[in-house]
């Protein structure tokens, strides 16, 4: 995996990320621990993970420079959740095809009629939304980084405008 | 502390979102909870109507990380119900396959989600480079998983969502050079999986509690994709009859189910049980290598699964090593079979344990019907009795807070995916 060029050595303060999971199989989260075999003392001096569930347990809901979304929304308490991340957020980038497309965690909106049916009492049970939404369908979103999973080259394009502004506006 | 009622929201460092509801009363623990609680997205439904091609890839988006172990096993069902009987080079490019998969997990678990309760430090990211040990783990544990995602990327296309497995075969093949660089970056990161094994085999988490373990055991080395199914009782079972050697348990507060042995206790899955039941079978290089550690299996101590883990990356590396410098692959047009009605099992070992895919297809070869039972709900119940034991152990020495964080810890070592867990709906085969 060739080297970003935000790979230079990183300005003080710390840029504040936030990485979210959602309704997915989180494929870009593993891409993203796959990025940082090459990249991790990039990500070390250059990001305080403000909220990241899969690398941390003291998460805060705080404000961020970024957060980095991934995943559908297929409930009302997930809605809430990434509402209050776009309070917080300077930036909200969509990662994945979940978050961009809504499919294919959405692959219930474009069930038959009868399939419905069949799992409509797991749809009451579980509180999900009648229908799973992408995330610009819930909140603004700045950017997207798309796939299925995302593609390290995409993401690490992305990362290095973002941290180009971010350090700039320091 | 004779009432206590634990809630603990949202477990961090595993795959997908779970919670765990403990209640303590009179000092005794009445029940212990693991809950998982992603949104159902009903993959096993979305495939109906599908052509078998076609299934794979979609049941490889029920879990990004067991992705390519669910690949495997659905193209494995698929080829069954459609009379695919696949090549020698195939099973050998599958074999490859799940060792840069459980090199490339296996390390994401070791490493970012059990070395920060081992340190101390609650984000692997924040271990210190200038302390000589943790700079070497920082180090050890990106270069492992650099090596088996390029294994997974030169075989299978990608180490996620892999792109070259498919129905009768693979789409393209590891060249010549690819395959000796694959062998050097191998090699190069052996001494660092050595102090894996090492560093996991002095880990100070223990938590001894006898129970049952079942796993899918090759029969003449060890392995992830054929074999039958052993369990601790001594019972085996053809892949076929796995589903019959189940007892589905529904737990009304997850989303998914669990489910327990015919004889309705509970038992594991994954690397512990693997080592457990075919240590002899693991490759001779790493028998060779590990002969002290490997006296400690069988073991029922549930944070063994972690050095199990560790000495299954060695295996998998050593036997990458040796199929990637003694053979070459050749291009070879995939096996095809005219559409059929059928039934397909397939069964593999992912990284977590027995992954069960099962498809039923009509006369056009498109899917009536699918199921789907991974390791996370066969490791449920287990885990529920182990975090009982873990409170019960624990109420008159610890605080609340550390009760929580052994909870914590233990959940970790079973290396669970909620992604995996609750994808499916349960299926009555009439």
């Amino acid at each position: 995996m060739a080297k970003a060029k935000s790979e230079e050595p990183a300005a003080s303060p710390k840029i504040r990320i936030g990485w979210f999971s959602y309704s997915c199989c989180e494929d870009s989260t593993i891409v993203l621990t796959e990025i940082m075999n090459d990249h991790w003392q990039f990500f070390k001096k250059t990001f305080e993970f403000v909220h990241a569930r899969v690398l941390q347990s003291r998460n805060r809901w705080e404000p961020m420079d970024v957060a980095f979304i991934e995943g559908a929304v297929a409930d009302e308490h997930q809605a809430e959740e990434v509402r209050k991340i776009r309070g917080l957020a300077k930036v909200v980038v969509a990662i994945g095809s979940c978050a961009c497309t809504g499919m294919p965690s959405a692959s219930r909106n474009n069930f038959s009629e009868k399939q419905k049916q069949e799992i409509q009492f797991l749809i009451e049970k579980f509180k999900a939304s009648p229908k799973v939404r992408k995330l610009a369908e819930v909140i603004k979103v700045d950017a997207e980084v798309p796939g299925c999973p995302m593609d390290p080259k995409n993401f690490l394009a992305a990362v290095t405008k973002l941290v180009a502004q971010l350090q700039g506006a320091k | 502390m004779h009432n206590l009622d634990i809630s603990l929201e949202h477990i961090t460092k595993v795959e997908g979102a779970a919670n765990v509801e403990v209640k303590v009363r009179d000092g005794k623990v009445e029940s212990a909870q693991f809950e998982i609680k992603e949104q159902k997205r009903f993959y096993t439904k979305a495939i109906e109507g599908k052509p078998l091609m076609a299934v794979p890839q979609l049941l490889s988006r029920i879990c990004g990380t067991c992705s390519n172990a669910h690949i495997l096993a659905s193209i494995e069902a698929c080829e069954h119900a459609a009379g695919i009987v696949p090549s020698e080079q195939t099973m050998v490019l599958r074999t490859l396959t799940m060792d840069g998969l459980n090199v490339r997990d296996h390390a994401l678990h070791l490493y970012l989600f059990v070395v920060p309760d081992m340190v101390g430090k609650d984000n692997f990211l924040e271990l210190d480079e200038n302390d000589p040990a943790q700079h070497q783990m920082l180090h050890d544990a990106f270069d492992i998983k650099a090596a088996g995602n390029f294994l997974a990327e030169l075989v299978a296309g990608r180490s996620i969502h892999a792109l070259y497995p498919t129905l009768g075969g693979f789409l393209k093949f590891p060249d010549k050079a690819g395959c000796e660089l694959a062998v050097k970056k191998l090699e190069a990161v052996r001494p660092a999986v050595l102090r894996t094994v090492k560093l996991f085999a002095e880990a100070p988490f223990h938590l001894d509690r006898k129970t049952a373990f079942m796993a899918l055991v090759p029969k003449d080395k060890f392995g992830f994709i054929d074999g039958e199914i052993h369990d601790s009782f001594g019972h085996v079972v053809p892949e076929s009859g796995f589903r019959d050697h189940l007892e589905h348990v529904v737990l009304w507060n997850s989303t998914a189910s669990a489910y327990a042995h015919p004889n309705k206790q509970a038992y594991m899955v994954g690397s512990l049980a693997r080592v457990n039941l075919a240590k002899d079978l693991l490759h001779p290089k790493t028998k060779e290598s590990l002969k002290e550690t490997l006296k400690l299996f069988p073991s029922t101590d549930i944070f063994h699964n972690n050095l199990a883990q560790a000495i299954e990356i060695l295996h998998c590396l050593d036997e990458a090593v040796e199929i990637l410098s003694t053979r070459e692959f050749k291009p070879e047009p995939l096996v095809k079979a005219a559409p059929r009605a059928g039934v397909g099992i397939g069964v593999v070992e992912a990284p977590r344990g027995t992954l069960y895919h099962k498809v039923e297809t009509d006369a056009k070869g498109n899917v009536v019907k699918g199921e789907v039972i991974v390791p996370t709900n066969q490791n449920q119940l287990n885990m529920q009795e182990d975090i009982a034991k873990v409170v019960q152990d624990n109420l008159d020495k610890m605080t609340k807070e550390e009760i929580v964080h052994e909870i914590e810890k233990l959940v970790r070592a079973y290396d669970p995916c909620m992604s995996c867990a609750a994808h499916f709906l349960k299926v009555n085969w009439a």
